[in-house]
């Protein structure tokens, strides 16, 4: 079980709670602005994009050359930007931050 | 060869060169075909434009047989970020429970005609029907229109003896011309009256602009769909086995759709008009010269996808670019994988097997590439479970 926050464009953060699956899943089934997860989590569409708090990078890590290369062409990316249907939910995400882009 | 088989022509020209040159009636056109050129050109809307006269982009060439502008598709940001969101909200109703239902009650009812038939042709008596039932719910309009559009049969831009049929494009552009005279501003109603209704960048919206948002969801999302429906049958009539697979694994059914679609990738590429000279993996590219994002190609490009000409039906990282990429990426598709689910879904609850008696595919010619991106026709006998 881990509680995962997402602050979405309005500056509201939502606290919800998962199991297992991807990060995107979760954010799709609460509805969270900004999280459409169009291509279902196979890395083709990047509307799953957030930006991980600085201090808490490490704990899901860097993204894979594939979704970089998404990323790269992203007008929104930074360097703690992920596609958040690329991030499987373990216990060790208890606690994490997430921003919606864009 | 296996039927449902989308050969890659342009394996040799991807990896030693990366573009590759075709004419289309004077206007040449330099073919981009590696993924990553392919999204950076996509991104790139400043060096390689939408917005040129209209049908430019399009290959083959529509300069000669129409004038409206397609919107959004022939417009740059950032008016075209304007457009596209006032046209985004409607385009994801997909997502809604309601219209997922009424969406699984056609393609029931169309499946369960076909199982009923003796045997019947995948394009016309199938795949057409699909998609034009289910544009009516796009529209939110009448399901009754649908009959007028299947009249019109598959090529309703084209005749058999000419390719780019001006008279024939003439049909849907006196009808949408009608449709839009006949309807009166209203922000609950159908396509036509909400855009009627809508406002970009505070203006009310012209006919001529209205008239070339509405082509486009019948041009973009004609051959397309049809193209999508029908591949996928014939793979599931060359593999009984992942009906079988999809029916104990519906968790998968998800990346199936987009494996399907990127296999397929039935829109095999879209021009854009350079605006400066440039260039593109070291080819050096003229101002007002063409290029095109060959989304076929980039499909299949080796660097990115493992094993890039098989379906793997659980593919689980697939950066496609079967809808685009960036800011023109499809509007339809939210539509267009919802159809595929729905049909799916279908196929795997009624039917049994499917045999292909026989088929004539549909070849498109690209300088020196053949490619196949569907059927033009695909008879076939199909059994309930
Ligand atoms: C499997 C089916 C489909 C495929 C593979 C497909 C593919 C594409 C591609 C590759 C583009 C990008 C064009 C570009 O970059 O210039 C595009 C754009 C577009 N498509 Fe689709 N399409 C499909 C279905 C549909 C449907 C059902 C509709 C609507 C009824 C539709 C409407 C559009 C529109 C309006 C655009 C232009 C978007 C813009 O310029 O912002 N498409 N499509
Ligand atoms: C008023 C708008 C349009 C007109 C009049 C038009 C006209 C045509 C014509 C004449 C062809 C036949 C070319 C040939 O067979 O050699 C064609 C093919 C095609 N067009 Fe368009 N087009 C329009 C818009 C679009 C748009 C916006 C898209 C996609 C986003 C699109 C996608 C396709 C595809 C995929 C084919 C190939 C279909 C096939 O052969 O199976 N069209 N179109
Ligand atoms: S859901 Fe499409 S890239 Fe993440």
């Amino acid at each position: 079980m881990a509680k995962i926050t997402f602050i979405t464009q309005n500056n509201i953060p939502v606290v919800v709670e998962g199991e297992a699956g991807s990060v995107m899943a979760l954010a799709v089934e609460n509805n969270i602005a900004g999280i459409d997860g169009d291509c279902g989590g196979v890395c083709s569409c990047a509307t799953c994009h957030v930006h991980v708090a600085q201090e808490q990078f490490a704990l899901v890590g860097e993204a894979s050359e594939i979704e970089k290369d998404m990323l790269e062409l992203d007008d929104d990316a930074n360097e703690y930007s992920r596609l958040c249907c690329q991030i499987d939910i373990t216990p060790a995400l208890d606690g994490l931050v997430l921003t919606v882009a864009g | 060869m296996k039927k449902y088989q989308s050969s890659d022509p342009f394996k040799d020209a991807r990896v030693t060169s990366g573009c590759a040159h075709m004419n289309d009636q004077d206007d040449p056109v330099t073919m981009i075909l590696r993924l990553k050129d392919v999204r950076k050109t996509a991104h790139n809307w400043k060096t390689f434009q939408s917005g040129a006269t209209p049908g430019r982009i399009v290959i083959p060439s529509e300069v000669n047989i129409r004038d409206t502008r397609q919107i959004p598709f022939e417009v740059d940001p950032p008016l075209h970020g304007s457009f596209r969101s006032l046209l985004d909200p409607w385009f994801k109703r997909p997502l809604e429970e309601h219209y997922q239902e009424t969406l699984a009650q056609q393609v029931n009812a169309l499946v369960d005609d076909v199982l009923k038939a003796e045997s019947i042709d995948v394009v016309e008596d199938f795949a057409l029907c699909l998609q034009s039932r289910a544009l009516t719910l796009l529209l939110n309009t009448d399901v009754g229109e649908a009959d007028t559009w299947i009249s019109w049969g598959t090529h309703v831009f084209r005749s058999e003896d000419d390719p780019l049929d001006g008279d024939k494009a003439a049909i849907l552009y006196d009808y949408i011309d009608e449709k839009i005279k006949a309807s009166s501003p209203n922000p609950e109603g159908d396509l036509y009256s909400v855009l009627l209704a809508a406002e970009v960048e505070g203006k009310k919206l012209t006919h001529e602009e209205i008239k070339g948002i509405m082509i486009l969801t019948f041009a973009g999302g004609r051959d397309t769909v049809i193209n999508a429906v029908t591949n996928t049958i014939s793979y599931f009539a060359q593999h009984p086995e992942s009906l079988d697979r999809l029916r104990k694994e519906p968790e998968i059914i998800g990346r199936a759709i987009e494996e399907l679609i990127r296999y397929f990738t039935p829109l095999t590429q879209m021009g854009r008009v350079v605006t400066q000279d440039t260039q593109v993996c070291e080819h050096a590219i003229k101002a007002n010269s063409r290029v095109s994002l060959c989304w076929a190609s980039a499909n299949r490009d080796e660097s990115v996808f493992e094993s890039p000409n098989d379906v793997i039906l659980d593919r689980k990282l697939n950066p496609h670019v079967s809808f685009g990429f960036s800011h023109h990426n499809c509007l339809g598709a939210t539509h267009a994988r919802q159809i595929m689910r729905v049909l799916i879904e279908t196929l795997v609850a009624k039917v049994g097997s499917i045999d292909i008696i026989d088929f004539e595919e549909n070849i498109e010619n690209l300088g020196e590439f053949e490619r196949k991106v569907g059927f033009r026709q695909l008879n076939i006998n199909i059994h309930p479970r």
